[in-house]
């Protein structure tokens, strides 16, 4: 598919040149390459300091480049199979506002499934477009949202045909894939943009047998984090876009909210990772499904954990699945996955993904071991034997569908009021609750508080799930808006 | 010339030894493999570059590991030896008739192969037909054992590399399932002089104590070992290690030890102050 020379790496190498040129700094930052900073350079190191530089002419400059950063984005492009790629230095949270951004203003309808990541939901805020979501299925048994059901997204397109875009979380934080392919064509024949937040999905461009990508299947943009399957630092990620879109004008939208600043860090980061998978994508991601596929069959053969995969596809919400992910479904032991979650980091030092109220997720990448994975397992086998109780009074995450009352700007930017949690039944509330991770908002601003979701809170606090989102730290009171 | 093997026991402090002449090195799919002739000490085997047994003083590892528990556990017939590929456990174990079966699990199937064939002095009962040899992760091997071993012992290498997943509470938990009601574990549990050996030693000391309901530390003085101060665990269901000691029955048994004997026995598990001190701190 490419067709450059991917074992090239413009920022890279232009920053290999530029530390042996020893040029003298008199501009930012003001480590001065770590002299200035002793503390700070023994810690992470003298090379990273030496690479902490600022734009410059023979650095090129993130803002408008036209020199190793251009060359470095054309390649990125060519390697995803798209017009044009944004290095981005704000995580994947900024390429997806700026996917949003891109495409709606003020008043406009956007097509999204309500489980999107805050980032989406946080866009519209900014622009003060209006939501339109498509009420995701869900699979009972495991409680997780599914992708996007064409039949349901059809009907919404006929009752929104002024909508401007389509908005599809593909694959979802636990690897379920919707029908891509599908999805961007309706969108495409109704005038509308296809923006797909790939966040989990940058292997799909790297190895052959996995499920469709967005560019592959002609989508206008798409947020990937490279940082995520793609080996990158954390806060690196890639805006991709197709044909139909104007790159020019995507760059000013970037440059509405991205730093003038960007880490040469993050942004070698991203130039050495992309170089990484061109060449070595197919035996790293052939390992990394190995050893997916390797956990889930020995953490089947425990007992009550059910490590789900292809199994759950079903044509349409379930179109395919990404077999790189490990999510397993624990609420036959009688724990809730934050349970699991809890007891694997406190007690056996094992750090996972998340936990929610049915499942955990661990995260499987090139960096791990074989013998990681034996631990994993065992731990879990552990975890059953000493705790395995009744599964009477589990909870399964529920979808419920959200009563949008506002816009999300209007509601966020509204007179409000504090309200303990349970004076708020029936008000608009005007900020986000949300576990975290996965980041997906339980209460967005415009919507409803209903009884279903304040229980939901409550048992979410219960199994010790880290909430997120309200001004107030501890949960204990909402924000809603005044009078209404 | 003058050929020095070097490890290092803390990042300022160098433990050498004059080689005469390097015998075998190799990397297999786990690790560097490493067998040197010395003057002073004999063959040595490393891994990683770390010292694991030389012919001079390997006799005290493997007498302490293995005739401790068997002097207390009154009938061992089922045996599982986990890491040890060098043989030295497996030499000492079948000195006892009276055992059924050793099954020895090794990841590394190269290291018992050189050890054939270069460390006899270790590797000269690895043909006894009471031994079956798995070569496979420890972990994984273990999770699929419930209640059938009378003795575990774990002879790992350090806890980095490929003997990491041994130090850890999901592999305590799974011995303590797949032993009998009687069993008894007994597993290399580091030095508790360096701060990072000794970190390691609270670390492991801690989680077998979360999982045995019995769990005593015993020591022995090994010259090549860092500082030379080396700890065993001791974690048993039933048996305590030093009041259900059967002496005098182990004494009938003439079995001709060079470092154990069942005074040391009862005096290995009277530890220095310091020591019970880091013990106490995480039990």
């Amino acid at each position: 598919m490419a067709k450059l020379d991917q074992t090239r790496a413009p920022i890279y190498e232009a920053l290999s040149r530029f530390q042996r040129e020893r040029v003298v700094p008199f501009d930012v930052p003001g480590h001065k390459r770590g002299k200035g900073n002793p503390d700070l350079t023994a810690f992470l190191g003298q090379k990273a300091m030496s690479v902490d530089v600022n734009s410059m002419k023979p650095l090129d400059n993130l803002c408008h480049p036209v020199s190793v950063i251009r060359d470095a984005e054309e390649l990125a492009a060519d390697a995803f199979g798209a017009h044009h790629a944004f290095f981005m230095v704000g995580g994947t949270t900024s390429a997806v506002q700026s996917m949003i951004l891109s495409c709606c203003k003020r008043g406009d309808k956007i097509i999204l499934p309500r489980n999107v990541h805050r980032s989406a939901i946080n866009a519209l805020i900014l622009c003060g477009a209006h939501p339109v979501y498509v009420n995701p299925e869900t699979d009972q048994r495991l409680g997780i949202s599914l992708g996007m059901s064409m039949a349901v997204l059809e009907d919404t397109i006929r009752q929104h045909p002024d909508a401007k875009a389509v908005f599809v979380n593909n694959p979802t934080y636990y690897g379920i894939c919707s029908n891509l392919q599908a999805i961007v064509d309706l969108a495409h024949a109704h005038g509308m943009m296809a923006l797909v937040d790939e966040a989990h999905g940058t292997h799909f461009y790297f190895y052959d047998d996995m499920p469709l990508s967005a560019m592959a299947a002609g989508a206008d943009m798409a947020s990937v984090s490279m940082h995520k399957s793609g080996g990158s630092l954390t806060q690196s990620s890639f805006l991709l876009t197709g044909p139909r879109v104007n790159a020019d004008y995507v760059r000013q939208v970037i440059n509405l909210t991205q730093t003038t600043s960007g880490s040469y860090l993050l942004m070698s980061s991203l130039d050495i990772s992309r170089r990484n998978l061109a060449i070595h994508g197919e035996e790293i991601f052939q390992k990394v499904r190995e050893l997916a596929r390797y956990a889930r069959a020995e953490i089947n053969a425990i007992g009550d954990y059910y490590a789900f995969c292809r199994e759950l596809i079903n044509g349409d919400s379930v179109f395919d699945f990404d077999t790189t992910k490990l999510s397993i479904h624990t609420l036959d032991v009688g724990l809730a996955g934050i349970e699991v979650y809890d007891i694997l980091r406190d007690e056996y030092d094992i750090q996972t993904e998340f936990g929610d109220l049915g499942n955990l997720l661990a995260y499987i990448s090139v960096g791990d071991r074989r013998q990681d994975i034996e631990r994993l397992v065992s731990a879990l086998a552990e975890i059953r034997r000493r705790y395995k109780k009744g599964k009477a009074g589990m909870l399964t995450q529920e979808y419920i569908p959200p009563l949008v009352v506002d816009t999300p700007q209007n509601a966020f930017y509204a007179e409000k009021e504090s309200l303990p949690l349970e004076e708020t039944v029936g008000r608009v509330c005007t900020e986000f609750v949300m576990c975290y991770p996965p980041g997906i908002p339980i209460l967005a601003p415009g919507e409803e508080v209903t009884p279903q979701i304040l229980d939901y809170i409550r048992y979410a606090i219960e199994k010790g799930c880290s909430l997120t989102g309200p001004e107030d730290l501890n949960i204990q009171r909402l924000n809603v808006e005044k009078g209404v | 010339m003058q050929l020095w093997f070097t490890e290092r026991h803390t990042p300022h402090v160098k433990f050498s030894i004059r080689v005469d002449r390097q015998l075998y090195s190799a990397q297999s799919e786990f690790q560097r493999i490493d067998v040197f002739d010395s003057q002073e000490f004999g063959r040595f085997l490393t891994l990683d570059g770390y010292m694991m047994l030389t012919e001079k003083d390997e006799f005290i590892y493997h007498e302490m590991m293995t005739h401790v528990p068997m002097a207390v556990h009154p009938d061992v017939k089922r045996v599982l030896v986990i890491g040890a590929g060098d043989g030295g456990v497996i030499r000492e174990l079948t000195c006892y008739p009276t055992i059924e079966q050793i099954d020895l699990v090794e990841i590394d199937e190269l290291v018992v192969e050189v050890c054939k064939k270069y460390l006899p002095q270790t590797a000269c009962r690895l043909d006894d037909p009471r031994l079956h040899i798995y070569y496979e992760d420890g972990l994984r091997y273990i999770r699929r054992c419930e209640d059938l071993y009378d003795l575990i012992i774990v002879d790992s290498t350090d806890p980095f590399g490929p003997g990491e997943g041994l130090f850890t509470k999901e592999f305590y938990g799974n011995c303590f399932k797949a032993l009998h009601e009687d069993g008894i574990m007994v597993n290399q549990h580091e030095s508790p002089f360096y701060e990072n050996d000794a970190a390691a030693m609270e670390r492991a000391h801690k989680r077998i104590v979360e999982s045995f309901p019995i769990s005593r530390v015993y020591q022995a003085h090994i010259p090549t070992y860092p500082s030379g101060h080396w700890l065993f665990g001791f974690a048993s269901k039933k048996y305590h290690p030093v009041h259900d000691l059967r002496a005098a029955a182990w004494n009938l048994l003439g079995l001709g030890t060079r470092y154990y004997n069942t005074r040391l026995h009862v005096g290995a598990f009277a530890l220095p102050s310091y020591v019970e001190e880091m013990l106490r701190n995480v039990e």
